[in-house]
Formats: structure tokens, C-alpha cells, sequence
């Protein structure tokens, strides 16, 4: 139907015309970005793209400083000594631990855990004409699941509403860097980084040698301590004489226990092929069904099972940090700043608000059921009298842009242009009406807030 | 019925239509695309031919996830580098999927092309989807 809607958008500005490239030569002459300046999960990029770390990465330098400083003060203080009284192995092995620990930690942190690159509008689109295959445009609850077999038993696949794909089976969506991740197994803040399928072996030998090292020095430090109280002195005397020995001994006393715990509990999840997302929901415990339901993906022996999760081939990363987005993309993102969008010309955080923006209007221009849409426009703050569920609550500015700080005026447009979308994207598909139970809308309401490109949805 | 808008009848010429072959998880998170030929594709190309693309390709994907002594090795040697062999070196799964990727681009020129089709590599969708572009009848002309 042609409502007056369609006539607020004028689609002839939506194409190039010689005066918006004319008027705008630093569009076509733009340098090429690199995918990783427009990635829409919560994570940080370093050295062009070659690092990535997770946006929450708080206590990994506490890590490292606890790791570098228990080291130094060991070599410094401990060595010595011990060289002197028992062996030069001492620091050789201490210091060859030390690297392997701090170059498994840095690993572990800078690596792609198997983030899943969300789907493309097209693939969404295809998901939700298969969903949504009666065309109906009755209310009924979106399924969520799918369920496929594995192995000859079924396993339930999960729509994951932020990357707009089902999620492949051991994937989960990390919430504190919004992004799926394949063979999920938790997010460290440690480590400051999820731990998945591509780095969970660099966070395995990590841990296991940090065992090592906190024990080695822990024993290192006790026998020091012992030999100087042994030579006429008592212990008081000893101590004061190595006073940092005792800084380590408090340390590695503390961390022996929780690190040695936790290796013993990766080696269990290792060796059954399990993920520790898997064992903490009881995915496969033989209690919850009466059936035998075990692990799809345990292969037949534990030896196999520790090769395949630590030795196995290598996979790459999905998300092709430091190519180029293509030229088709850039240019539509650009045309969409250049005529709808002027405040968002604030730093790098345009193509995500003008992909939102752009987005919208082409959901109004395939939707033929809109009715009371209007295109939001930066001084727009409430577009629509749609159903939007009270625990949406009010707009949440500092989500909607999360990665780099922001204007005060693009952080209202981005506001409103993330309401816009989320009520579009209500208004559309008459599946998203539902008010979802608390956790489900809980993460749409992140999703529709984060999501970079939110993939159209074509009514049928 | 009302009428849709494309945006791209406004914007580019309509070229294209794209279906989505899917990934088949019967034996487990390995990467397996399904081989059954699309009921879109029916008219336009070979069952045979393309259960065969399909049939390689899954095969190539399984040399690449293969564990056997090569893949051990690998990760053996990596472990006593502390991992730090993998920033110098090509890993074997690396090799396997510039093989699918030539294979791709040979099957497109080949078969594919002529028929008005273009696969797209698995890699650049995240091996979620074999994402398959039918190019519409009237631009074929155009594009040949």
C-alpha cells in the first residue's frame, strides 16, 4: 500500500546524484577500512587488527603484574641463594616457566576465541522466510530452537537474536563481548578474554603452567627459607633476612590451590570433551533424561579426546579482522551520513549508526504493513506507538555505541536511531511482538540496541 | 495485497536472488555442508554436478579438520614454541581452505558461471552457509 509513509522518504536521495558525490569528494576518495574498524561485537583491536582483546580486559594486567612481579622478586631475591646452595637449573627452569606462562597468557588474550561473524542481511532474511513459512501475519510465538541430530541424539540449536543466525551446536553468545562464540567454554576475566574453540588450548597449557610455576616457586621459595633457617638462625631471622620471600610465598600459597583446582577441572572437561559452558548446565549428565544421553562429541577413548581438543588442527578466524569492507557497503554507509545522518560525522562510530539508519529505511521500503513509522531523524525521539515491553526501559545511550566514546549529540541520535530500529524491527515482524519472557528479551534488547546490521526482515 | 519496495530496484539494477545451502551437523561440529540440490537450482543445473561440487568441498573440509599424525605434529611443535610457531607459519587447515577456495573459483568458471550461478566460499560467511547467487535471466545476457 502507498502510504504517506513511503513519501517522507524520497529514495531518489538515496541514490548517488552528482551533487551529493560532488559535494562530497572525500566519500569516494575515503581509504578503505578494514574490518575490523567496523566490527560490531564489543571488542578492542590492536596493530591494525592483528590483536583483539575483549572491550572487558580489567584484570588481565593484574594477572600479568601478579605473574611478572612473583617472578622478579623470585629471581631477585630467591636465586641467589639458591644457585649458591643448590643448582643453576633453578632459574633456568624458573625463567623458561616464566616465558611459557606470560607468552600462553598473551595468547590466550590476543587471539580470536572462534567469534562467529554475524549473519549478513540475506542469510537472516532466508532464516526468517523458512521460520516464517505460513506468511501469516497472526501472532505466534517465534520458535526458537531447532533441533537436528547429532550422533543419533538431539540436540537443540538456539536462535541467537543479536547475530540473527542459529547458533551452531557448542556456540554461545558471550553477552560481555556480544559476540558467538564456537565451542564456547567461558569468558575469563583473568584473561580477559572469552575462551573458546580457537584459544583453549593456549588457555589450557597456560593454566597448567602456571601450576607448575606457582608450585615450583612455592617450593622454591620453602626450601630457601628452610636451608637459611637452617644454618644456626631460626625462621624469624631468615625471614627477616629475604622479607620477599614471604610476598611470594603469600602468593603463590593463595594461587596454588584455585590454579591446581582449576587445571584438575580442565583436564576432567578435556579429557570427557566437554566445554565448562556444557558441564555447569548439566548439557549431558546422564540424570536429566532418562534416556542415555551422553556426549554427542566425545570420541571413543580420553586420549583422543585430549588430541583432538589440544592437537587438533588448528582452525582459523572467522571474522577476517584486517580485510577490507567492501566497496558496495562503505559507499551505502556513506551515502546514508552524507543525506540522512550530519551529527554522526563524529569519529569512527558512523557506520554503525548509519548502517542502523540505513537499515530502517530499507525495512520501511520493503515493508508493506508499516503504518506508523516515520524515518527517525536525528531530532526524532519517539517514533512509534508499538508495544515496547516496559524492561526496555529508557533508551541506553552508552550501549547503543559501545566502543569508543561519543559526542553528546551523536549519543542521542544513536539512542534514537537504536529505539528507531528496535521498533521497527517490532513493527515488521509481528513474531517479535511477543514480550518475550525476561531473558530472551533481555538479550533482544541488547541485540536491537548493539547490532550493526540488523538485517531487514521482508514480510512475504 | 500491497505492493513491496525493494530498495534495490530504486538503487541497482535486479540481478540476483540468494539461497543458502546449510551446514549438516549429523556427525557433530565438523564442517559439512548438506549435498541435496536446492529446489530453485533444479532447472538450472546438474543434480549429479552439484551433489559432486558439494561432495568434494565437504571432503575438503574434512582433510582440513582431519586428526591424524599431521595435525599432532602440529600441535605438539606449536605447544613446545609456547604457540608462537603459528605466527611464522601457514597452519595445514590455512592450506586446505586456499585449496576450497581455488576449487571454488575453478567450479564457478567452469560449471557455475555459464549456468548464471556464483558460489561465494563458505570462509568469508564464517562456514556457516555455501551462499549461492542466481543471477536472473535478462542479466545473463549482460554478464556473459
Amino acid at each position: 500500500m502507498k502510504s504517506c509513509e513511503y513519501q517522507q522518504i524520497d529514495p531518489r536521495a538515496l541514490s548517488v546524484s552528482p551533487q551529493s558525490a560532488q559535494s562530497h569528494p572525500e566519500t569516494k576518495a575515503q581509504r578503505p577500512r578494514r574490518k575490523w574498524e567496523v566490527f560490531p561485537g564489543k571488542n578492542r583491536f590492536f596493530c591494525d587488527g592483528r590483536i583483539i582483546l575483549s572491550s572487558h580486559s580489567g584484570v588481565l594486567p593484574l594477572t600479568l603484574g601478579l605473574i611478572v612481579v612473583t617472578c622478579g622478586l623470585f629471581f631477585a631475591f630467591d636465586c641467589p641463594f639458591l644457585v649458591e646452595h643448590l643448582t643453576v637449573f633453578i632459574p633456568v627452569i624458573g625463567g623458561v616457566l616464566c616465558m611459557f606462562v606470560i607468552l600462553s597468557l598473551l595468547r590466550t588474550s590476543f587471539t580470536d576465541p572462534g567469534i562467529l561473524p554475524r549473519a549478513t542481511p540475506d542469510e537472516a532474511a532466508d532464516i526468517e522466510k523458512q521460520i516464517d513459512t505460513s506468511g501469516s501475519s497472526s501472532y505466534r510465538p517465534p520458535p526458537r530452537t531447532k533441533e537436528i541430530l547429532i550422533n543419533q541424539q538431539v540436540v537443540k540449536l538456539k536462535y541467537c537474536f543479536t547475530c540473527k543466525m542459529f547458533r551452531p551446536p557448542r556456540t554461545s553468545h558471550c553477552s560481555l563481548c556480544d559476540n558467538c562464540v564456537e565451542r564456547f567454554d567461558h569468558h575469563c576475566p583473568w584473561v580477559g578474554n572469552c575462551v573458546g574453540k580457537r584459544n583453549y588450548r593456549f588457555f589450557y597449557s597456560f593454566i597448567i603452567s602456571l601450576s607448575f610455576l606457582t608450585s615450583f616457586i612455592f617450593g622454591c621459595v620453602i626450601t630457601h627459607l628452610t636451608l637459611r633457617s637452617q644454618s644456626g638462625k631460626s625462621l624469624i631471622q631468615a625471614i627477616q633476612e629475604s622479607p620477599a620471600s614471604v610476598v611470594e610465598l603469600v602468593i603463590c600459597f593463595f594461587s596454588v590451590w584455585s590454579i591446581l583446582g582449576l587445571s584438575g577441572f580442565h583436564t576432567y572437561l578435556v579429557a570427557s570433551n566437554l566445554t565448562t559452558n556444557e558441564d555447569i548446565k548439566g548439557s549431558w549428565s546422564s540424570k536429566r533424561s532418562t534416556e542415555d544421553s551422553g556426549n554427542p562429541y566425545t570420541y571413543s577413548s580420553i586420549i583422543i579426546n585430549c588430541c583432538a581438543t589440544l592437537c587438533g588442527p588448528m582452525p582459523p578466524s572467522l571474522i577476517d579482522r584486517r580485510g577490507f569492507v567492501p566497496p558496495e557497503e562503505a559507499a551505502a554507509a556513506s551515502h546514508t551520513a552524507e543525506i540522512e545522518l550530519p551529527p554522526f560525522t563524529a569519529k569512527n562510530d558512523t557506520n554503525m549508526c548509519t548502517q542502523s539508519t540505513k537499515d530502517v529505511l530499507e525495512r520501511m521500503l520493503y515493508s508493506s504493513d508499516f503504518h506508523a513509522v516515520c524515518p527517525v531523524g536525528p531530532s526524532k525521539t519517539t517514533p512509534l506507538g508499538l508495544e515496547v515491553p516496559g524492561s526496555m526501559g529508557p533508551p541506553r545511550a552508552p550501549a547503543v555505541c559501545p566502543r569508543r566514546a561519543i559526542p553528546e549529540s551523536a549519543g542521542n541520535s544513536c539512542t534514537t536511531c537504536g529505539r528507531s530500529r528496535k521498533d521497527s524491527l517490532h513493527s515488521i515482524n509481528p513474531a517479535f511482538r511477543l514480550a518475550s519472557p525476561s531473558p530472551s528479551l533481555t538479550r533482544a534488547n541488547m541485540a536491537l540496541s548493539d547490532t550493526r546490521e540488523d538485517g531487514f526482515i521482508p514480510l512475504p | 495485497m500491497a505492493e513491496t519496495h525493494s530498495l534495490q530496484e530504486l538503487q541497482t539494477p535486479p540481478a540476483s536472488s540468494k539461497i543458502f545451502i546449510q551446514r549438516d551437523y549429523g556427525s557433530g561440529t565438523f564442517c559439512r555442508f548438506h549435498t541435496k540440490l536446492p529446489s530453485e537450482l533444479e532447472s538450472r543445473v546438474d543434480k549429479q554436478q552439484f551433489e559432486e561440487t558439494m561432495q568434494t568441498l565437504n571432503n575438503l573440509y574434512a582433510e582440513a579438520e582431519k586428526l591424524g599424525g599431521r595435525s599432532y605434529l602440529e600441535g605438539c611443535l606449536a605447544c613446545l614454541t609456547a604457540y608462537t610457531v603459528f605466527l611464522c607459519l601457514e597452519t595445514h587447515y590455512e592450506k586446505v581452505l586456499k585449496k576450497i577456495s581455488r576449487y571454488i573459483k575453478d567450479q564457478n568458471e567452469k560449471i557455475y558461471a555459464p549456468r548464471g550461478l556464483l558460489l561465494t566460499d563458505p570462509i568469508e560467511r564464517g562456514l556457516r552457509v555455501l551462499e549461492i547467487t542466481i543471477f536472473e535471466d535478462r542479466s545473463i545476457g549482460s554478464s556473459r
